[in-house]
């Protein structure tokens, strides 16, 4: 069972980003933070402070002296002292802070690299074909449920080395991890239980039996001439999981939900294909999914704002992309934006190591799904389920074929 | 035009190979870097101002 809470009665002072209010559109609520209160402050979750404006969120993702990144999801505890401490963190490198950070993510970017990224593609197409063939000369899809949340869930599954036909339990470890962060904390240490248990699994599997994934990298990544040490393993794997799917699902549902509600865009996109990527960074800035966090190292003001140690922050980059001040028109989404500074994969040192390999996704799923469909268009406007929790993205979204 | 990146403040994210990978290109970690001595090619400097408005880190420098 979840806490029961009041209503937010005003997000300047008592923000959740959990409020039915916020799942359902937190872009009047940025917008009216950012003029009347740009960092908002909340004693939900212990304490946590909130930064709207673009300057704000980028400031605070730089500073790695007064924020530590040692948790990054928002929970009513604070990681216990079994918990890895900084500067590594429970899920290297997305948790750790200088100087470790550098060397963990420093481990994974040739894997994640454009060069590295490349061979996926073929595999993510044909999936994608998979998953619409079947939906050819029907007369509705789900966007989430029938297609965008199988295909980075499947594609991640693939490069880890992790059977094809648990992708249902992955899903539901990022919904234990990700959204259902209300719940009290021995509920959560409960819930962690099996998702130990099965990493533990696959990574004795790998040990047993190597293989040409990342799994059996990381089994074989040296630090200083060193294995990584087990829970460094076992952190970075559910990291690989877990950040890899419900993000880029998201992306991939909302981009198609948009197109839905816009079919002179999406003919748009299908007569000029050249456009594509710039319709996906205005759909990343636009519909930016994830929100990090971050703890207060030690007391601190922040221009004004009295931060106390291990406070939260949320730091919201969807929030920072829609700042007048950095663009023009932001609530409008411009599918041939050219001037587009978005912050999506964050800012700083934890740029998403995943962010070469969202947008391929991203990109094959649209197109893909566009050759197939040459008109579709949201069956109910108010039939749309959103997520809960830091990561924003359509959950259902029935649309009509043809 | 001469473009450069400044690798300390680089962090990847790929705007500037992806949007003129006739001047950028990406090392194998996915960092930026710049092709050749950085001077930019007459059709290419649209894109590399496009690029330097882009980079989320203003990583790269523009001399004219």
């Amino acid at each position: 069972m979840t806490i029961s809470k009041p209503p937010v009665e005003d997000f300047a002072t008592d923000f959740d980003h959990t409020d039915p209010e916020w799942v359902a559109n937190p872009f009047p609520i940025w917008d009216d933070l950012r003029e009347r209160c740009p960092v908002a402050h909340t004693e939900r979750y212990g304490g946590a402070w909130l930064p709207t404006r673009y300057a704000d969120v980028s400031a605070i993702a730089h500073d790695t002296e007064h924020f530590t990144s040692r948790t990054v999801v928002i929970g009513n505890g604070r990681p216990g002292e079994d918990a890895p401490p900084a500067p590594m963190g429970v899920a290297p490198p997305i948790s750790s802070d200088p100087p470790f950070h550098a060397i963990a993510r420093r481990l994974m970017q040739p894997a994640f690299a454009p060069k590295a990224i490349g061979p996926y593609e073929d595999f993510t197409r044909k999936l994608c074909a998979r998953l619409l063939d079947p939906f050819v000369g029907k007369s509705q899809i789900d966007i989430s449920k029938d297609y965008a949340e199988h295909i980075p869930t499947l594609v991640i599954a693939h490069m880890v080395g992790f059977p094809q036909e648990d992708e249902e339990r992955f899903r539901e470890f990022v919904h234990t991890i990700l959204e259902a962060v209300d719940k009290p904390v021995e509920e959560r240490i409960e819930d962690f239980q099996p998702i130990m248990e099965y990493f533990e699994a696959r990574i004795n599997e790998h040990i047993e039996d190597p293989r040409d994934d990342l799994t059996s990298f990381l089994l074989n990544a040296e630090i200083a001439g060193q294995p990584l040490a087990p829970e460094h393993i076992f952190g970075t794997m559910v990291l690989l999981i877990v950040a890899g799917i419900d993000t880029t699902w998201s992306a991939i549902g909302s981009s198609l939900w948009h197109l839905a509600q816009h079919p002179e865009e999406a003919q748009r996109l299908r007569d000029e294909p050249e456009l594509m990527p710039l319709a996906i960074e205005e759909f990343l800035r636009a519909y930016a999914p994830v929100n990090m966090a971050r703890l207060v190292k030690e007391d601190f003001d922040y221009n004004g704002c009295p931060m106390k140690k291990d406070d939260w922050i949320l730091l919201s980059f969807p929030a920072a992309n829609r700042d007048p001040e950095v663009f023009e028109d932001p609530d409008q989404v411009i599918i041939d934006r050219k001037v587009n500074r978005h912050a999506a994969f964050g800012l700083g040192i934890h740029r998403c190591l995943g962010s070469n390999l969202a947008r391929m996704e991203m990109r094959v799923a649209i197109e893909e799904f566009l050759a197939r469909f040459d008109s579709f268009s949201l069956a109910d406007p108010d039939d749309v389920e959103f997520s809960q929790g830091q990561v924003r993205g359509v959950r259902k979204a029935v649309v009509n074929l043809g | 035009m001469k473009v450069s990146i400044d690798p300390d403040k680089c962090e990847g994210h790929g705007r500037c190979f992806s949007t003129a990978p006739a001047v950028f290109d990406s090392d194998d970690l996915g960092q930026g870097i710049v092709i050749g001595d950085g001077t930019v090619p007459a059709d290419q400097e649209e894109l590399v101002r496009l690029c330097e408005q882009n980079c989320p880190e203003y990583a790269i420098e523009i001399t004219e």
